[in-house]
């Protein structure tokens, strides 16, 4: 079996922008809003999905031709749970501090509509190198938008960012920016700005 | 009386101060996705109230006689998915059978209750609160008025909003998240009504 790595990097580098899952289909959401009130948060629900999305691509498209077509969407769900029950108990274990401030939202990756939705669009119709290819780029795609949105929401509400304060005693934090109204905000002027880069672009 | 003043307070607070969708950031994706006309918003919060509150009384009885008794916690996330979808599916059945007309209304927006994160969020919050049983199907009932609420403003505010005149690269999603946003400060007003 040859490999076109041509066709590899363009499937990696579809989620990246061009199909980025927040910005361009504006799917999952609920964490997207949710969890971002600061940069760590971000990044941690970012890598949590990511490799929940990882892994079931690539149990999905080993046993794509095992699986029913009628009973497809509960048994894509029946193995994205397993792995999700996994991560959490894996960050309950090791990060006990991330799994608390994450809380319902690492559960609830059960029903992100980003990894249903490549289950259905590209496990199940392509092989498993390609859905890795995938995988790797629709998560990372799904991460650096999560973590800027954390980013800019913990600078702007709190003057720090990872934790580490970044601006002086002379800032004053805008508490909604932490907030869900600043969630909903943040993410609407910035889906507003790709639109305007992508445009510029073409 | 007192356990009713209780129940009741849970409700408001469920519908206004803890609203799923604009403080809890639950259920975001159909509050998006089905906000376009204020009936079928109405129709979608409707369904999704219904299979809501069938969650709730299902999932705290298989979370409290089977995952809690025979001490299988692990095993919650994998259950609750399959009793949500399995209720959906029989809803969508019953609904098919005793009433096409509101079958015909509902038509896609039923199978995507599934994956509506609003009632999976809830499944998971009512063993997290502790709840007795009454006071769950109150939670999850609650919890659907609020949704239906914030999605029916919601739709209400877009359908005014296609005759407003919205800079060009806010158009579509862009300027539905800036409104949520007001949206929420608004409700952000709610708190402290009650004190629990």
């Amino acid at each position: 079996m040859s490999i076109d790595f041509k066709e590899l990097v363009q499937d990696f580098a579809n989620g990246l922008w061009t199909e980025n899952p927040i910005i361009r289909l504006v799917i999952g959401m609920c964490p997207t809003l949710a969890v971002t009130n600061t940069a760590s948060n971000g990044l941690a629900m970012g890598l949590a999905t990511s490799f929940v999305l990882i892994m079931s691509e690539i149990v999905i498209s080993i046993i794509k031709k095992l699986i029913p077509a009628n009973v497809r969407i509960p048994s894509y769900i029946l193995i994205i749970a397993t792995f999700v029950t996994f991560t959490d108990y894996f960050l309950k274990a090791f990060f006990p501090d991330i799994a608390a401030s994450l809380s319902i939202f690492i559960p609830l990756i059960v029903v992100n509509c980003l990894i249903l939705g490549r289950q259905e669009a590209f496990a199940s119709k392509n092989p498993t190198h390609r859905a890795i290819a995938d995988g790797l780029g629709m998560g990372i795609g799904f991460t650096w938008v999560l973590t800027l949105l954390g980013i800019i929401r913990e600078v702007l509400g709190m003057g720090s960012v990872f934790g580490l304060q970044v601006l002086g005693e002379w800032y004053r934090p805008m508490v909604i920016m932490v907030l869900p109204a600043g969630a909903f905000i943040t993410l609407g002027i910035l889906v507003g700005i790709m639109n305007q880069i992508s445009r510029e672009g073409k | 009386m007192e356990e009713f003043t209780q129940i009741l307070l849970l409700f408001i607070s469920t519908v206004l101060i803890n609203n799923f969708v604009l403080i809890r950031f639950l259920g975001i994706c159909p509050f998006l996705g089905v906000s376009k006309q204020v009936e079928t918003a109405f129709s979608m919060g409707l369904a999704t109230t219904f299979v809501m509150t069938l969650t709730a009384a299902a999932t705290w009885m298989i979370n409290t006689f089977i995952l809690e008794a025979l001490n299988l916690p692990f095993l919650q996330y994998v259950s609750f998915i399959i009793v949500i979808a399995s209720l959906v599916q029989f809803v969508e059945m019953f609904i098919k059978k005793t009433s096409p007309v509101l079958y015909k209304a509902l038509g896609i927006f039923l199978p995507l209750i599934t994956t509506n994160c609003a009632i999976m969020g809830l499944a998971l919050l009512i063993p997290l609160n502790g709840y007795s049983f009454i006071a769950s199907v109150v939670f999850g009932f609650g919890a659907g008025v609020g949704f239906t609420l914030a999605i029916v403003l919601m739709a209400g505010l877009r359908e005014k909003l296609e005759f407003g005149d919205v800079p060009g690269i806010l158009k579509g999603v862009p300027v539905t998240l800036i409104i949520a946003g007001i949206m929420a400060m608004a409700f952000m007003g709610f708190s402290g009504l009650i004190s629990m």
